[in-house]
């Protein structure tokens, strides 16, 4: 980490725990538990937005000075548009099945609230290089939300980690089921409001 | 054939609720849904802005950007429809921009009611997810307009539910760190669950 100043250190950390973008700031929840059935699609979703979001973030805090601010959020949308229609197809291309099982969820990260939000609130502000740290953290932040509820609703749903079955046949012979419920939309609910609870215990966070 | 319409609309508002079963819109739903009467606001203009921007989409897509579709103009093999998201969200920025001028010219009233909101949606999920999903699943003229039709009241019957649960949890005693958003999660999950028991419903 001695690559890096301090406040780059800090905008990268800082959105992973104390400012998480989905378990605090609230942002970006729509695309966050679609597609959270297995782990595979989670971690390439991360990784997408990883990408669209640092790359984003960058590319705005350099023409920041540039963009008049009254059509700002046209010229946001455009440049979040096209990297995502990029992302979409380098995805088409080398992970033909998974971006089969995102369907529509790789176009969604347009809308996905992080990525305006970023650019909005600390792109349009900071120089570029810290920008792309902001992105990148905020995307970590996110995909680290994205895997862990994934990790629980594939455990629990389908008893497997990465399509790996992990609980063994004879717990299965024993009378153990599956949680159908998880596979299901509302277990990406229930798990994610319980991962809020645990994690504003832990970062002891008062709501107002 | 009415029937086909009837199922597919009773598909989109309960079945295939598309903010409790594809979780599209939550930004929004999270952070209005603390009253009931902006819930109904928003409601009512997702539920407009659907109804109008999903024919709207639909064409632009059928005619100019799907593979094939310039035939009319003399290119048959040109497939533009990589542009797909840019173009919808361009759509979708105009469409409300279009519908809030509209509304300001002829009914002042409702515009007052509406007018905040309607720059808000330009950004909420659901408005593109509906786009996207008509695309995927190849509906017609008039099953997208139907569909968005639909998609638009399931979101106004979901954010007014919740409004009123989180009414009613104002007089309950929350544990300090399950309060806002951790409970509004549980609460919403406990909803989707219910709407799930539409899904055995066949017309």
């Amino acid at each position: 980490m001695a690559l890096l100043s301090k406040k780059s250190q800090r905008a990268l950390n800082d959105p992973l725990m104390n400012n998480n973008p989905i378990t605090l700031q609230v942002l970006g929840i729509c695309s966050a538990l679609a597609i959270t059935v297995k782990m595979d699609t989670a971690v390439v979703m991360t990784l997408a937005v990883v990408a669209v979001l640092s790359v984003s973030n960058t590319i705005i805090s350099i023409l920041r000075n540039l963009i008049p601010s009254k059509v700002r959020i046209i010229v946001q949308l455009a440049i979040i548009a096209s990297l995502v229609i990029l992302t979409d197809e380098i995805l088409k291309a080398y992970l033909y099945d998974i971006s089969k099982q995102l369907t529509v969820f790789v176009g969604l990260i347009i809308t996905n609230c992080i990525v305006m939000g970023r650019a909005e609130a600390f792109a349009m502000q900071n120089t570029p290089v810290k920008s792309f740290w902001d992105g990148l953290g905020n995307g970590l932040g996110y995909g680290m939300i994205l895997i862990l509820v994934s990790f629980f609703r594939e455990l629990l749903g389908s008893g497997s980690v990465f399509g790996f079955q992990v609980i063994p046949d004879s717990f299965y012979a024993a009378g153990y089921e599956n949680m159908g419920l998880m596979v299901l939309s509302p277990g990406a609910f229930i798990i994610l409001g319980l991962i809020v609870w645990v994690q504003r215990i832990v970062a002891k966070i008062e709501e107002e | 054939m009415l029937e086909h319409y009837i199922s597919l609309l009773t598909k989109a508002v309960f079945v295939e609720n598309i903010l409790l079963a594809y979780f599209l819109g939550m930004c929004s739903f999270l952070a209005i849904s603390k009253k009931v009467d902006t819930s109904i606001g928003l409601g009512l203009a997702v539920t407009f802005v659907l109804t109008i921007t999903s024919p709207a989409n639909w064409a632009i897509h059928h005619y100019f950007l799907e593979k094939g579709a310039l035939a009319w103009a003399g290119f048959p093999d040109v497939d533009l429809s990589f542009l797909n998201f840019i173009v919808f969200i361009a759509v979708i920025a105009a469409m409300v921009q279009l519908v809030e001028m509209i509304l300001d010219r002829f009914s002042p009233t409702l515009h007052h009611n509406l007018g905040i909101f309607l720059p808000l949606i330009a950004v909420n999920c659901s408005i593109l997810g509906g786009a996207l999903f008509l695309v995927e699943r190849d509906y017609n003229f008039l099953e997208s307009t139907v569909f968005g039709f639909g998609a638009g009241l399931g979101w106004f019957l979901a954010i007014i539910s919740m409004a009123a649960i989180r009414y009613r949890l104002r007089y309950s005693n929350v544990p300090a760190k399950l309060r806002g958003l951790g409970i509004t999660m549980l609460l919403t999950g406990l909803l989707s669950m219910a709407f799930r028991a539409f899904s055995g419903i066949d017309l």
